[in-house]
């Protein structure tokens, strides 16, 4: 019985298993011509640390250079510079927006007791409004849905004054978005007011 | 094929009967994966499917991308799957010179193929896998899937169809070899499919 079992334990060929660089995703190997050179060195260096000295070792680079001729080599180190500023100029351009960009929450009245809370916004953030207007909806059990607005773009409209717990949730559920940038407006709409 | 990043699209399961003719097609265009068949695709595992852009289907087991195919074209490996089973699949290597424009999604030329670093196919015939010089020994043809590997570095970096037989690339030595490929950190590799 014993032998049978073990024979039949390795019949299965398994496949291997392929690490993956946390920051770019790409095979550890093909690292340098992702973008973001520095970083995955140091996480590669921090998560896989055999990884990190076979391919990052002053021998393994010699090696990788030494085929190429003196030209080439100019080019392909131009190349990844300029790869690699392009990198971080988009990740800069993403921090900026991101500082910069306000998200409002907006208290509409509807029918004197009866309000509506608009927020726009939070597209800057990366988020996806079709998925953080179901959130809401689920949240505030109340309707909520993306709208288009006159101006271009979309906000999220969530039915009931639920302002000051967006807020709440915002802050709570997407860590990224700083409390300053949230920017809370009463629109009183009067009839008349807006007429005149 | 993939060079803009892919919308997530839903999953939806594959009826059994899909699966299984989905498995026959698979083995009659990567015959060496037969050893390898039931730990990519166990019998009991249920397929599932992603509908992508430009009538791209991608089949998927347990968040794990396996195959993609334009309508019902040649099914093509996803490259997480050839760095699995990377002996499952005919390969060609190209040197390193070459590397950094594939990754961009360039047309893969037949200069990158037949310089010192490239390797073509020997040709020389016999059992179908890598001799030591990590050459196939079958000559590919026109049209068929093909693993790009690198000079010097272990995994696969692209996968596509060859627009022209590797015996013609080694004659004309110029020209393209595979024009649209998957590659590494093109859309379909950063697609998440959880």
């Amino acid at each position: 019985m014993v032998d049978t079992e073990q024979t039949d334990a390795p019949s299965e060929p398994q496949g291997r298993h392929v690490t993956y660089c946390g920051v770019c995703t790409l095979p550890p190997e093909y690292c340098e011509y992702g973008g973001t050179v520095k970083k995955c060195q140091d996480w590669l260096q921090k998560a896989h640390r055999p990884l990190y000295d076979r391919i990052w070792s002053p021998e393994a680079l010699e090696a990788a250079t030494a085929s190429l001729s003196v030209e080439a080599q100019k080019r392909a180190a131009k190349d990844a510079q300029k790869k690699a500023a392009q990198a971080e100029k988009a990740e800069q351009k993403q921090a900026d927006r991101m500082a910069n960009s306000v998200i409002t929450i907006k208290r509409v009245e509807r029918n004197k007791r009866k309000f509506v809370t608009a927020v726009s916004g939070l597209e800057a953030f990366g988020l996806d409004l079709k998925k953080v207007a179901k959130e809401f909806g689920k949240k505030f059990a109340t309707g909520s849905s993306v709208t288009k607005v006159p101006s271009g773009g979309e906000e999220i409209v969530v039915q009931g004054d639920v302002s000051d717990e967006i807020e709440e949730f915002l802050l709570e559920k997407y860590k990224d978005i700083p409390e300053d940038n949230i920017e809370l407006v009463d629109d009183k709409k009067k009839k008349g007011a807006a007429a005149g | 094929m993939f060079k803009k990043e892919l919308p997530t699209v839903p999953k939806s399961k594959l009826k059994s009967s899909v699966q299984r003719s989905l498995r026959q097609s698979l083995l009659t265009t990567y015959p060496l994966l037969n050893r390898y068949i039931d730990e990519i695709l166990p019998k009991k595992g249920s397929l599932e499917a992603m509908k992508l852009p430009d009538r791209y289907t991608l089949y998927v087991l347990d968040s794990q991308p396996l195959f993609f195919q334009i309508d019902t074209d040649t099914l093509l490996p996803h490259l997480k799957l050839v760095h699995r089973f990377p002996a499952g699949f005919p390969s060609i290597r190209i040197d390193r010179g070459a590397i950094r424009f594939v990754l961009s999604g360039a047309t893969l030329m037949a200069p990158g193929l037949t310089s010192a670093g490239g390797r073509l196919p020997s040709g020389a015939g016999g059992d179908e896998g890598m001799d030591e010089e990590e050459r196939w020994t079958r000559e590919l043809e026109k049209g068929e899937p093909v693993v790009v590997r690198a000079e010097g570095k272990m995994e696969a970096c692209a996968v596509g169809l060859l627009v022209e037989g590797t015996k013609e690339v080694k004659e004309k030595g110029k020209g393209p070899v595979i024009e649209e490929a998957h590659y590494l950190g093109d859309g379909l590799w950063k697609l998440s499919t959880d």
